[in-house]
């Protein structure tokens, strides 16, 4: 999981804060209160989540529990990942 | 009548009925008006007087709503600013209106901490979310704020009136063609017809529940808190769109009849699967900010098809100028139909005279809800508020082109300056500018709109570089995001060796929107 963490690290920073460095995300820091994504963000998580660990997203998963932060997205991800494997 | 009122009458009549609900929180009209009553006696034991500026740098919150109509109360002027707003323009814009109050919370506050030597005027700063559950921080100068809104020991009854309703009771920030952001000064009276026109042609009942996902900061989202205030309806106050099915969860368990849109949120909203939903309740949806594409318009009415909905046009300094009755949708959806009620709207040439339908030129608007002017900008106030046909009184020249139709229905054609018009903002180009020639290696550079499916108008940024510079659309977006609020950070950035110029030696900004060049 520790790789998949960094992914989901990377992707965040290079898409959301323009390659700021590291520092400035803590993995439990929430996106919404940080203003790190917008709506058009959310869409494009998904899409690169599905991408990335071919899974598929269910509309009514995408809510703050699963998506707003890095920690939330670790664990919503090995979810995912249990039930497909 | 002043603004504070839509609160006090309502609370009045329904005391115990559901006012404010945002994230897990429900208030009750009788809860927001004491809440709101402790904290404007708690202003004014700050010093603040009447008239004086209150700033309110909040996420959109319960702390948020509670703070304008406390601001309101204590007989100060209220301005909302954006919480994505950089340290830089914060600084600015408190120093521009000379704030003695600023209402926050305490995780905004890191950056302006080593501003406050060059924040004179400001006195006092009521912080959200401070740990200690002392009322005051002497060292930092801070009051809690959710410790004054409950303190037993404050009157839970307003303090006494003292405003009258040509008073100011807001400003609102919008970007100006300098790239300085200008203060749009509305007096009670102003927002008072402005919400009874619109509440007027929306059929707003108590009944109403207003769903709001749009910031505050922005006039159309402070509106929605306003205008469900004083119908004594119900707002459900949501952080943003961006969980798109968690907002489509709460339309539907609360029950909402009213849902404001800007276009981006309808490209989204259409985006979505929303077949397994039903939304029997809801009854209007509105759209303002830019034009709705005529694709958006059927794709809506087939997604909500007993749903009304409102095609509106408006501008800051008069809050909204038209709606289009949502019985001529299908007929003319790219109209924005005529003036609301109790105002008067007409198309000017350039040398100030009406013209007749088809023709086109500026559009003029008369009526109570124009602003009193931009906040100490004289000239600027000069070039939009200019004499009507009674001694004394002033009409906004809008700077928008439009034509109207035989009927006089409005249909708009652009903007006479180069604002652009993103996810429902207005961005100064001019703004960006600055900020992308502060970026070491920049030559030269130019911001233009382009048109945009999800946004309206995506911004785009055209760079020349100095000789041996090498920047790349990463550097440049990050630079912005340091400097610029969210919605200001260009999508697109485009390097070229040099930038097309007009006779006078200007850039061209025509010939760029053509699309030539490579993009990164």
């Amino acid at each position: 999981m520790q790789n998949i963490e960094q992914e989901l690290r990377q992707f965040v920073v290079d898409n959301f804060l323009f390659g700021q460095p590291n520092g400035h995300l803590c993995s439990s820091d929430s996106f919404l209160d940080k203003g790190i994504i917008d709506s058009t963000g959310v869409l494009e998580l998904v899409v690169f989540l599905e991408e990335t660990y071919r899974i598929k997203i269910q509309d009514r998963e995408l809510v703050p529990d699963n998506l707003d932060s890095i920690n939330n997205l670790v664990r919503f991800l090995e979810r995912k990942l249990q039930h497909t494997s | 009548m002043q603004v504070e009122e839509f609160l006090e009458l309502s609370a009045g009549r329904s005391p115990e009925k559901t006012a404010l609900v945002c994230r897990d929180r429900r208030l009750t009209y009788r809860e927001v008006e004491e809440q709101c009553n402790r904290l404007a006696h708690a202003l004014i034991a700050e010093g603040v007087q009447r008239g004086a500026r209150v700033a309110i740098y909040l996420e959109n919150s319960v702390e948020a709503v509670l703070s304008i109509f406390a601001v309101l109360k204590a007989g100060a002027v209220f301005l909302v600013v954006n919480p994505t707003t950089k340290v830089d323009k914060l600084t600015y814009i408190l120093n521009n209106c000379r704030a003695v109050a600023l209402i926050t919370d305490i995780r905004n506050l890191a950056g302006l901490d080593s501003r406050r030597p060059q924040l004179p005027h400001l006195k006092s700063i009521f912080a959200a979310g401070m740990s200690s559950t002392s009322l005051r921080d002497s060292e930092a100068q801070l009051v809690s704020l959710e410790n004054t809104l409950s303190r037993a020991d404050l009157p839970n009854l307003p303090p006494v009136k003292k405003c009258i309703d040509i008073d100011l009771a807001a400003l609102v920030y919008t970007s100006g063609s300098t790239g300085k952001p200008k203060g749009v000064m509305l007096t009670h009276l102003n927002i008072v017809s402005a919400a009874t026109s619109i509440t007027t042609y929306l059929e707003n009942v108590p009944d109403d529940v207003i769903l709001n996902v749009l910031p505050l900061s922005f006039d159309y989202g402070l509106y929605q808190v306003l205008m469900a205030f004083k119908i004594g309806g119900t707002i459900i106050l949501e952080h943003s769109f961006t969980y798109p099915y968690a907002v489509i969860e709460k339309l539907v368990q609360e029950k909402v009849t009213g849902f404001p849109l800007v276009p981006t949120i309808s490209a989204i909203l259409l985006q979505l699967d929303l077949k397994r939903y039903d939304f029997p309740s809801l009854r209007y949806v509105t759209n303002t900010a830019a034009a709705l594409p005529t694709q958006h318009i059927r794709q809506l009415r087939k997604v909500f098809p007993h749903v009304k909905l409102y095609s509106m046009y408006g501008l800051t300094e008069c809050k909204r100028v038209s709606y289009l009755p949502p019985d001529q949708i299908d007929l003319r959806p790219t109209s924005v139909g005529r003036g609301m009620p109790n105002e008067e709207v007409y198309i000017v040439d350039d040398n100030g005279r009406r013209v007749g339908p088809g023709v086109i030129g500026e559009l003029v608007v008369r009526g109570s809800n124009v602003m009193k002017g931009y906040w100490e900008l004289p000239e600027e106030t000069d070039r939009v508020l200019r004499c009507g046909h009674l001694p004394g009184e002033k009409v906004l020249y809008t700077g928008d082109l439009f034509r109207m139709d035989e009927e006089g229905f409005l249909y708009f054609v652009g903007r006479k300056d180069d604002i652009i018009k993103c996810r429902g903002e207005k961005v100064s180009p001019k703004e960006i500018e600055d900020v992308l020639y502060s970026l070491d290696g920049v030559a030269e550079a130019v911001v233009i709109g382009v048109p945009d499916g999800l946004l309206g108008q995506a911004i785009k940024a055209v760079i020349t570089l100095r000789e041996g510079a090498q920047l790349t659309r990463r550097d440049v977006q990050r630079h912005c995001s340091q400097h610029l609020e969210d919605f200001m950070v260009p999508k697109f950035v485009e390097f070229r060796d040099s930038l097309p110029k007009t006779s006078s030696g200007k850039i061209s900004k025509l010939e760029l929107a053509m699309p030539v060049g490579a993009q990164e």
